[in-house]
């Protein structure tokens, strides 16, 4: 018996190398593409500068707007940072940030020192309507047309070719439409 | 044709790995000295073939050949030279290049440094890292080759990721992989031990020194990534529990385990299967780790272009080389013996308390990095952890870790009593509470967190102070013996007490920027100045200027502390030409108690510029503790016993041998 105690740790390997083989067919990067296509999911949450305003779905109904998940523990968020400056410089498309898991004052810090190019921030502390939008991990962004159909989703920081290549036209394409 | 012939190179090397690997191993089997004898040269020709291809990859990078993917995907006619050349490594291939050059270097280095090795066990060592060497080839070969060639040919190449370019780019990626492959060492060590089944007191001398060295080179890999990082991502952090760090720190805490309980195998011949395990373990994280960030399945900042195929390729390979050492190893270990036995009080269950809190760290920061992948892949919904899960389970970890610290090395071998030990300790204790608080209480602000800290840096320097005074106490009350004896210390002695002291030097450096640090955010027109900590930084105004590839703002900042200059700080705004994505590079004034940090934001009204300023109190202990770690382990390898046996035990090579261990 006493050999089965040194087994123990081959035991932890192969569980262990069951899980990266199941993860290495999912891609963290990939939407629950289910998503894509279907309206954004209800919310209501207040916004980061003023608590007693809160801002929704149903507010945001009409036009195009862009959500960027971020936080500020997070470090790909600051690299993509000024990508978003420049999206919101630009008047590209109005920019919500949705603040995800973060504290108030830490998340008001970094919008003081980095820059602030959110129409406005929403407060999504407990990560609640995170999950609804099926967001895995910060940053992620979403583009919501005027009918509150999420019509592009994006893991992981932002690149100039992203915004070149899949925004830009996916913006054009709908606020030409509407 | 140079990157053909670099390319052929790597095919004629598989040929060589494949000899390496079967050979010398039937030889150590059978006891045939010829076939032993094969490994030595082999790893010799090993490690020409991937200089001699390295080479090749390096000469198309300097010579701007862009039909080469690999450089006109990295690399760019206009990048300075120094940084064509650290673009070998920049790139998924090119840093498999770097890590197969490790490889065998490493085992060119035992080949060359193992003279006392005993040939059966020097030949299965060589063989296991043939065979490590091999399976790395293969997969460069067949999913990453670097001299891909590319039709049609870019007229020039798209360059360097900006963020790339920087010293730390040349030095933190080679020290790294340094440590990181040098995991591999422990791991055919041993592998070959548990083959040979001479797991024993010599087994362990022979491995430490390796084991120390390869640890050493992975605390300077981490600890200059993690001072790049402060510097060049512009926002003041110095480490972000990013997937990629996960992946680099869970080899350094095992490899940490790892020396530690080295020690008791060599000294008390305790341990012995648990160390074994360990060096398996901490190789199999460095292939795990490698996994992680080359096959995309958790999100990273620093993450290649991920490719599943890649992904399961390395997968394969970590499958087969982890389950066979384990196999290996559920198979042998149990004829091990346990060694000398210890009460539960002494050095042994001191180390034995480090190594299960270095497993319990170890195992945690797996899984902050793996659960949202477990969760993912148990379809329970995508979730992140970031650093307040981080930051919440590790310290309370540290904090007992560094309690144990302080106790180890003044606890006796095999049995000692905790009364004795307080009564030993009783002046360090005092004096560590004393420091903290008088340290908090100048400081000015008493947390929770800068309290621990203080203690945990304090309890470290005076536990080490003690143990020092202890060993060079004047005996009979003659003063000059304490010189004399200070002298006659034991380099591992003074190694193991440097590498201690470095850690509280780290913890101090944490606690205080973590505790202290001021960051200001001011609009300023030229001539403007703002007050932060007594230092005066009066803006001048900026001005654009001309890198080799980027144009630049560059703005001038004079700081004054009392009316005397005291440095005069020039942050850039950078827009790279090829990449065109604006690169901030801050102004760093580095000082002993501190480090001023001015950043450029943007622009405002006018001449008006945003300009962030932090004070970093005593931010470069950080870095500082690291590099005595890393030193104080590369003193304990030239102790004396090391480089004594080596002579004795092969007193036909005279002298060589010795000198260059």
């Amino acid at each position: 018996m006493k050999f089965l105690r040194y087994l123990v740790p081959m035991g932890i390997f192969l569980g262990l190398l069951g899980f990266l083989f199941v993860g290495l067919s999912l891609d963290p990067r990939e939407v629950p593409s289910p998503l894509i296509g279907k309206p954004a999911p209800a919310f209501e949450l207040s916004r980061l500068d003023d608590p007693a305003q809160t801002v929704g779905r149903e507010d945001l109904l009409g036009k195009v707007w862009m959500l960027n998940v971020w936080a500020s523990w997070c470090a790909p968020c600051r690299e993509e940072h000024p990508l978003v400056i420049d999206i919101a410089k630009r008047k590209l498309v109005p920019v919500y940030g949705l603040n995800y898991k973060d504290q108030t004052r830490a998340a008001l810090g970094w919008l003081a020192n980095l820059g602030d190019p959110y129409t406005a921030t929403l407060v999504d502390a407990d990560g609640r309507v995170g999950i609804d939008f099926g967001v895995y991990g910060v940053p992620e962004t979403f583009i919501i047309d005027g009918q509150g159909i999420i019509r592009f989703k994006h893991t992981g920081p932002l690149t100039p070719d992203i915004v070149r290549t899949r925004i830009e036209p996916l913006l054009k394409e709908l606020q030409g439409a509407g | 044709m140079i990157p053909e012939i670099g390319h052929f190179a790597l095919w004629l090397a598989v040929g060589v790995t494949l000899l390496l690997g079967t050979l010398p191993l039937v030889g150590a089997h059978r006891g045939r000295t010829d076939l032993m004898a094969l490994a030595r040269p082999a790893t010799q020709v090993l490690l020409g073939l991937i200089v001699f291809s390295y080479g090749c990859l390096i000469l198309s990078f300097v010579n701007n050949d862009f039909s080469v993917l690999n450089v006109a995907s990295h690399s760019n006619s206009q990048l300075p030279l120094m940084y064509r050349i650290a673009a070998t490594w920049g790139s998924h291939e090119g840093s498999l290049m770097l890590w197969l050059l490790m490889q065998a270097g490493w085992a060119w280095a035992v080949a060359t440094f193992s003279k006392s090795l005993p040939l059966p066990v020097l030949s299965r060592i060589l063989a296991v890292m043939g065979l490590l060497t091999l399976s790395f080839l293969l997969f460069v070969l067949f999913t990453s080759n670097p001299f891909d060639r590319i039709f049609p040919i870019p007229a020039d190449g798209r360059d360097l990721n900006p963020q790339l370019q920087d010293p730390g780019m040349i030095f933190h990626p080679p020290m790294l992989y340094m440590g990181y492959v040098g995991m591999s060492v422990a791991f055919a060590f041993a592998v070959a031990a548990l083959i040979g089944g001479n797991l024993d007191v010599m087994w362990a001398r022979w491995m430490r020194p390796w084991t120390t060295v390869a640890w050493a080179f992975l605390t300077f890999g981490i600890a200059l990534g993690s001072w790049w990082a402060y510097y060049e991502l512009g926002w003041g952090g110095w480490w972000f529990w990013d997937a990629v760090e996960n992946a680099s720190f869970m080899p350094w805490l095992v490899a940490t385990a790892l020396i530690h309980s080295l020690a008791v195998t060599e000294k008390r011949g305790s341990f012995k299967s648990w160390t074994v395990l360990l060096a398996i373990t901490g190789y199999s994280l460095a292939l795990l780790g490698t996994f992680l960030v080359r096959s995309g399945v958790i999100t990273s900042v620093h993450s290649f272009a991920a490719d599943p195929k890649r992904g399961a390729f390395i997968l394969v390979m970590l499958a087969i080389t982890v389950a066979a050492a384990l196999a290996l190893y559920a198979w042998r270990a149990p004829k091990v013996g346990l060694g000398a036995r210890f009460s539960s009080v002494s050095r042994e269950s001191m180390l034995l308390a480090n190594n299960v809190l270095f497993i319990v760290a170890t195992a945690a920061v797996m899984l902050g990095t793996l659960y949202p992948l477990i969760l993912d892949a148990l379809g329970l919904g995508k979730i992140s952890v970031g650093p307040p899960y981080f930051n919440a389970v590790y310290v309370p970890i540290m904090a007992v870790l560094v309690f144990f610290m302080g106790l180890g090395p003044m606890a006796r071998w095999k049995n000692d009593s905790v009364p004795a030990l307080a009564v030993r300790l009783r002046w360090a204790a005092g004096v560590t509470v004393v420091s903290a608080a008088l340290t908090a209480w100048i400081g000015g602000q008493i947390t929770l967190g800068s309290v621990v800290g203080l203690l945990m840096a304090y309890w470290i320097l005076y536990t080490v102070l003690a143990e020092l005074w202890e060993r060079v106490r004047p005996a009979g009350g003659v003063q000059a013996n304490v010189l004399h004896r200070l002298s006659q210390l034991p380099r591992a002695t003074v190694g193991m007490m440097v590498a201690h002291v470095g850690v509280a030097v780290f913890v101090f450096g944490v606690t205080m920027v973590g505790t202290y640090d001021i960051e200001r955010d001011v609009a300023m027109a030229p001539g403007d100045s703002t007050t932060v900590s007594g230092y005066t930084f009066t803006y001048q105004g900026t001005q654009p200027v001309r890198g080799p590839n980027y144009e630049a703002m560059r703005g001038h900042l004079v700081v004054t502390r009392g009316g005397v200059q005291v440095s005069e700080m020039f942050p850039e705004k950078r827009v790279y030409k090829v990449q065109r994505n604006p690169m901030t590079e801050a102004a760093i004034d580095s000082r002993i108690h501190g480090d001023l940090y001015v950043q450029l934001g943007e622009p405002v009204a006018g001449d008006k510029w945003l300009v962030r300023i932090w004070v970093k109190p005593f931010v470069a202990w950080i870095w500082g503790g690291c590099l005595l770690m890393g030193l104080g382990g590369i003193w304990a390898v030239t102790d004396r016993r090391y480089r004594v046996r080596a002579t004795r035990e092969a007193p036909t090579q005279a002298g060589g041998a010795s000198v260059a261990r």
